[in-house]
């Protein structure tokens, strides 16, 4: 396979930058940094560029939902709606809040952002379109999880205010807390295709892991949701309720990097998946040529992202101590067990075909989804039934004391 | 393998310029007229009522504490789980019992209502 | 001098400048910022030791987990806004000599070590990915499958133990 620019495009356009660079005098080295430097930048700036269109296409989207139009006035369809709402929003004043401490409260911003970035260096777009194949891939995003959650803490506690401190500790207890399944469920890709990296595990999804380890996928999409602060799971930054939480005494384009960071974690989330458990860029001829593995990649990941904002849109918010019940006595033992059964059962049936283990396996998850759905029914009736008897006391005594009255 | 974590680094400096530069830009591009009432802490448009701080609940340590060491039990977990598909079934259950522990432990922190947001 | 060496002595120095910060400084909640940044340099010396794997793993469990316990444990503390005023004491020049002192003693006996002067080798891990070969040693038997074992019920016996401490029964 010959190596044109439609078969492995960033190996050209490197190849021919280093050669023009180095035609111009400059030493090796520093040509590899520039190279470098130059991919770094244009996959950054593309994903910040890009969160114009993923705002508008959501609030499209969500306006549709709500029987509504959406933005439609300024360019055909609203295109260019995010274009004027990022020009008002750069002209608006800076309030920094009495007392603020300065150095945590600007540099919060720019972390949340940083981190969901920092997310897009290890993404394969195509089969040989990616920034950086980090043999440990996937830790790597968790970690940088780690960084967007401090950002919240630092926001928190340098705005000066008890309702920002309030709402940034209730936003980070809730998410460490969701961080537990997530990663437990991200174990779970890692069995399957032997690999902390993330283009091996798109290289051995021949038949794609959402089929195979649909509970693990189930849980990786809830608990990263949630992470993202998206509804139903958005009390983090509920407007009506912790007075908007931890970026009350944000404003202007700081909030606004909030805002993107938020669009952006969201949009990222869905890319994950898609490479995680949908096959990422896998698809016919997507080998030969990245252009059409990017494509299907696309697809893919705009079908999770429809999904997500109609999570959006139809459900009402939980609360907090839902969450945690959630989180803890359904998500952690769920994402405990299953990956014990799949283990035991990948293992138990190394040698056979990878039909046999894919249907097996896709038993077994069946089988433990069955058995968690017959659990969380009885202790529903049994809860169920513990309100109504307490219900009829009440009732009784309400009863009694109507007679009495009378 | 360093190229790589060159990148990554690249990538950090990137990462933390863009938004910073875009920000200063707005900066310089907003107007500046501060007010001692603009500036006042928010509290739904009322005077601030007693001093900023606020007792916590010792419930968000014990969330921190339980992820903590769950976090801690998955970072055994990865090494094992990557070198999965070489190992003997006899590993694979050793791994299973390392689970199983853990598991014990989340039922013992549900039962004593360590998890409970109260 | 090369870009390895260079970016070795911004990150210690990094650490180690953190590190004074961290007891130096007078608002609580600054010294437990200052120390993620210090631990944030040890995760970029492990990469420099080609451990990429302890390098994401630091990041994730000391920095995503104990250093958040260690900030909620700070807000839980009554004066974690008041400025405890400069923490040097009366006889710091003694404890500066102290540690000059110690440094003196290390440079003197290191100076003959040969491994300043070998260059960092390769991982012996015959073609095979490294984490992979940290999984299988972490599970054979003639391996470290015991210390393995051992440190799930060491994990049990700190939940076990911490919530018995924290949690007070209503």
């Amino acid at each position: 396979m010959e190596t044109t620019i439609w078969t492995d495009p960033i190996r050209v356009i490197a190849d021919w930058l280093t050669q023009l660079l180095v035609g111009w005098g400059l030493p090796a080295g520093l040509v590899f940094f520039i190279i470098n430097l130059l991919g770094v930048a244009v996959l950054a700036t593309g994903a910040m560029l890009f969160v114009l269109f993923l705002i508008w296409y959501e609030r499209k989207i969500v306006g549709r939902i709500q029987d509504r139009l959406g933005p439609n006035r300024i360019g055909p369809f609203g295109i260019f709606q995010s274009i004027a709402d990022m020009l008002k929003i750069f002209t608006k004043e800076y309030i920094t809040p009495l007392g603020a401490d300065k150095v945590p409260y600007n540099l919060a911003p720019i972390m949340a952002v940083g981190g969901v970035l920092l997310i897009w260096a290890v993404i394969p777009f195509a089969d040989r379109v990616y920034g950086v194949d980090l043999n440990v891939g996937v830790l790597y995003i968790i970690a940088v999880g780690a960084i967007g959650t401090l950002a919240i803490i630092m926001a928190g506690w340098s705005s000066n205010n008890k309702y920002a401190l309030l709402g940034a500790f209730r936003s980070v207890a809730l998410l460490i807390s969701y961080e537990v399944p997530m990663v437990m469920a991200l174990l779970v890709p890692v069995i399957l295709s032997g690999s902390l990296g993330m283009n091996d595990i798109v290289r051995s999804q021949a038949i794609w892991y959402l089929f195979v380890a649909p509970i693990p996928a189930l849980i990786f999409f809830l608990t990263s949701m949630a992470e993202v602060g998206r509804s139903p799971f958005d009390l983090i930054e509920a407007e009506s309720e912790i007075v908007s939480g931890f970026n009350i005494e944000y404003s202007g384009l700081k909030f606004g990097m909030f805002y993107v960071a938020e669009f952006l974690h969201a949009f990222t989330i869905s890319l994950l998946f898609a490479t995680l458990f949908m096959g990422g860029w896998r698809g016919p001829g997507a080998e030969q040529f990245p252009l059409l593995g990017l494509i299907y990649f696309v697809i893919k990941t705009f079908f999770v992202y429809f999904v997500v904002i109609l999570f959006r849109g139809s459900l009402p918010r939980f609360r907090t101590d839902q969450m945690m019940d959630l989180n803890w006595k359904i998500l952690t033992p769920l994402a405990l067990v299953s990956i014990m059964v799949i283990a035991v059962v990948e293992k138990a049936l190394a040698g056979s075909s990878l039909v046999v283990r894919s249907a097996s396996l896709l038993l077994a998850n069946l089988v433990v989804a069955l058995v968690a759905l017959q659990f969380l029914r009885s202790s529903g009736k049994s809860q169920r039934e513990l309100a109504e008897s307490a219900g009829a006391q009440v009732v009784d005594t309400v009863s009694t004391r109507e007679h009495t009255s009378i | 393998m360093l190229n790589d974590w060159l990148y990554v680094g690249l990538f950090f400096v990137v990462a933390a310029a863009l938004p910073g530069i875009a920000i200063f830009l707005a900066g310089v591009l907003g107007p500046k007229k501060p007010n001692s009432l603009k500036n006042s802490i928010y509290e739904c448009g009322i005077e601030t009522v007693g001093e900023t701080w606020v007792q916590f609940k010792a419930q968000y340590y014990i969330f921190a504490l339980v992820f903590l060491i769950f976090d801690v039990e998955t970072v055994f977990l990865f090494p094992w789980a990557v070198a999965f598909n070489i190992l003997p079934l006899f590993a694979v259950l050793e791994g299973v019992l390392f689970i199983l522990i853990l598991l014990g432990g989340l039922i013992y922190a549900w039962r004593k209502g360590a998890l409970e947001w109260v | 001098m090369t870009p390895v060496q260079l970016i070795f002595i911004l990150a210690a120095a990094v650490v180690l400048g953190a590190a004074v910060m961290v007891v130096s400084s007078e608002k609580m909640l600054h010294s437990a910022f200052w120390l993620i940044v210090s631990l944030f340099g040890v995760a970029v010396l492990f990469v420099l030791l080609q451990a990429g794997f302890f390098a994401v793993i630091q990041v994730v469990v000391y920095i995503g987990a104990i250093a958040i316990l260690v900030i909620f444990a700070v807000m839980l503390t009554r004066r974690v806004m008041d400025e405890s005023g400069p923490q040097l004491t009366r006889w710091w020049w003694l404890g500066a000599l102290a540690a000059l002192g110690v440094y003196g003693i290390l440079v003197v006996v290191l100076r003959s070590w040969a491994g300043f002067t070998t260059p960092i080798a390769e991982i012996p891990a015959g073609g095979q990915d490294i984490v992979r070969l940290l999984g299988i040693a972490l599970i054979s038997p003639n391996g470290y499958v015991l210390p393995f074992e051992v440190a799930s019920i060491l994990l049990l016996a700190a939940l076990v133990g911490s919530i018995f401490i924290a949690w007070e029964k209503r």
